[in-house]
């Protein structure tokens, strides 16, 4: 843990109290185009995210899933209502927030020690202090061994601890992650989810995570927001009883864990079955 | 080892009923034949004409492949990343690039006359669209995705452009200058075939004007030898510049 704190570099930012609220979607709405062509992404969003919080996003394909994340980014601004973080309506592009994206976007050209020293050197720190920082980190996601390898050369697996030790380099409060759609070894997947989501509450950050996968919805969220078709609005809220400390072994045989599933596999299941009955 | 056996094969036969048939299957007039060839391009390599002829359109095609890669690749890089005037340029734009810079030959020798600044001009004109258009459609490739990643880490256009779109963009400016390699070749003996006294070009134009068919030959070879050994360099220059992209074929191999 003595390990964490120097990672965390410094004096920690206004760090808010666990609970406050940190991102709150006020009759949020966004849509893209004009007029009677526009694109309804999402309407109507009413969402309080309280700091230290790790909340996943599911729902069916182009529900909007992905922008909520863009928003809470302020990667563009809500069409309709909109977003607020710590007390402050998102205008511009929200500093405090990390985004990994669906495609971990690491840059082949550079090797892995380099790609995590970029948020560094936009921060204009001292060589020294990079190496010592990225050195830090690279131990914090177990890439020991791999700080001179190009992408090229990492696994799946190992490029998105590279992106995330990347993401934690410049230390944003808030982490908004994008999971792509499937992978092939789903229990491998979900124990090393497991071990990140570990790493960000140990770290105390909070997080913003759509997923298109029930389990990992689930067995990582404090709490689990399912939208509705498009336009997606909020259809349920689901809160997650189980501890913090979450082991893959025992969820599998958690009541909790299997009712909360269940539950959630049958909200998904009419829109994704019969599209024509989703929700207008 | 097989496949080198194919191709020598192929060539040496080639060439064998080259030698044979010139004379008997075709006249010999016309297609001269492989050993004279040989003969006409010792003669040019001994008296030292190939040389001084082969230097003067390399610095002509290097000059021109210069000039021309470096104000397209930064023409290239301005305009992709302001969106507006790129926009407004485009068409204009593609309409010079689909004209055929060869014929701006004669117009050259107007403006600039048969010295050597008119073959660097036209060849660095036609490196220009190659090494521009590449340069172009590589920065607006660049992911908005990654831009805005870049943003929330508190990047200014300087990092943007410093740290993403430069680097990401080199391999594009390599396929640009890759293609231009032969290209700059042809405007460089080109113009020296429409007007000089000088270049490869000179040498290929006046044996043919003598009807020396084995001399036209040999100027051909020593071209194509020049091409090889221009793109050979632009190669390696490549793997020095971008070993990642190295490392990246290696893996493949591996697998």
């Amino acid at each position: 843990m003595g390990q964490l704190a120097v990672v965390l570099g410094g004096e920690p930012k206004r760090e808010a109290c666990a609970g406050d609220t940190l991102i709150r979607f006020k009759g949020f709405g966004k849509s893209f185009g004009l007029g009677s062509g526009a694109l309804v992404a999402t309407r109507n969003i009413d969402l309080d995210v309280a700091a230290g919080e790790f909340v996943t996003i599911v729902g069916p394909s182009g529900c909007g899933k992905s922008t909520l994340l863009n928003a809470a980014a302020g990667i563009f601004a809500a069409t309709a209502g909109e977003v607020v973080y710590r007390g402050t309506a998102v205008t511009g592009y929200n500093r405090n927030v990390g985004y990994m994206t669906q495609s971990d976007h690491l840059l082949p050209w550079r090797k892995v020690a380099a790609n995590i020293a970029l948020p560094l050197e936009i921060q204009g720190k001292s060589k020294n202090e990079i190496n010592r920082r990225v050195d830090e980190l690279i131990e914090l996601v177990g890439l020991d061994r791999f700080g001179g390898s190009y992408i090229s050369q990492l696994s799946g697996g190992m490029r998105k601890r590279c992106a995330l030790a990347r993401v934690l380099a410049y230390n944003p409060e808030t982490l908004l992650r994008d999971e792509p759609f499937s992978a092939p070894d789903a229990q491998l997947r979900l124990s090393k989810q497991l071990e990140i989501r570990d790493l960000c509450l140990r770290l105390g950050k909070t997080v913003l995570f759509v997923t298109h996968d029930i389990d990992e919805a689930i067995a990582l969220g404090d709490r689990c927001v399912v939208l509705s078709g498009r336009p997606g609005t909020v259809r349920e809220i689901i809160t997650v009883d189980l501890p913090r400390d979450r082991d893959l072994y025992r969820l599998r045989s958690d009541p909790q864990y299997i009712a909360a599933t269940g539950h959630l596999w049958n909200l998904l299941a009419p829109a994704a079955g019969r599209p024509g009955e989703s929700r207008p | 080892m097989k496949i080198w056996l194919i191709r020598l094969v192929v060539v040496g036969g080639l060439l064998a009923v080259w030698e044979i048939g010139s004379g008997t299957l075709f006249d010999g007039y016309f297609v001269s034949r492989p050993s004279a060839i040989v003969e006409a391009f010792w003669e040019l390599l001994t008296s030292g004409r190939l040389f001084y002829h082969a230097a003067i359109t390399i610095t002509e095609a290097l000059a021109g492949f210069v000039c021309g890669g470096l104000v397209g690749a930064t023409t290239g890089v301005l305009l992709g990343r302001n969106e507006t005037i790129g926009k407004a340029l485009d068409p204009i734009i593609l309409v010079f690039y689909s004209l055929p810079k060869v014929a701006l030959a004669p117009l050259f020798v107007i403006w600039f006359g048969i010295d050597i600044e008119m073959k660097i001009i036209l060849t660095a004109t036609i490196v220009f669209f190659l090494v521009f258009l590449n340069t172009y459609t590589g920065v607006r490739g660049v992911s908005r995705e990654l831009i805005a990643i870049m943003k929330l880490m508190g990047a200014s256009e300087g990092h943007i452009l410093g740290k993403v779109v430069l680097p990401s963009v080199v391999t594009w400016i390599f396929t640009g200058l890759k293609l231009s390699v032969p290209y700059a070749l042809i405007g460089a003996i080109v113009g020296e075939l429409i007007a000089a006294n000088r270049g490869l070009g000179y040498l290929l134009s006046n044996a043919a004007g003598q009807f020396n068919t084995a001399g036209v030959f040999a100027a051909i070879v020593a071209i194509v030898i020049l091409t090889i050994l221009l793109n050979l360099a632009v190669r390696l220059f490549e793997r020095r510049v971008m070993p990642w992209q190295t490392e990246q074929q290696t893996r493949e191999i591996s697998i």
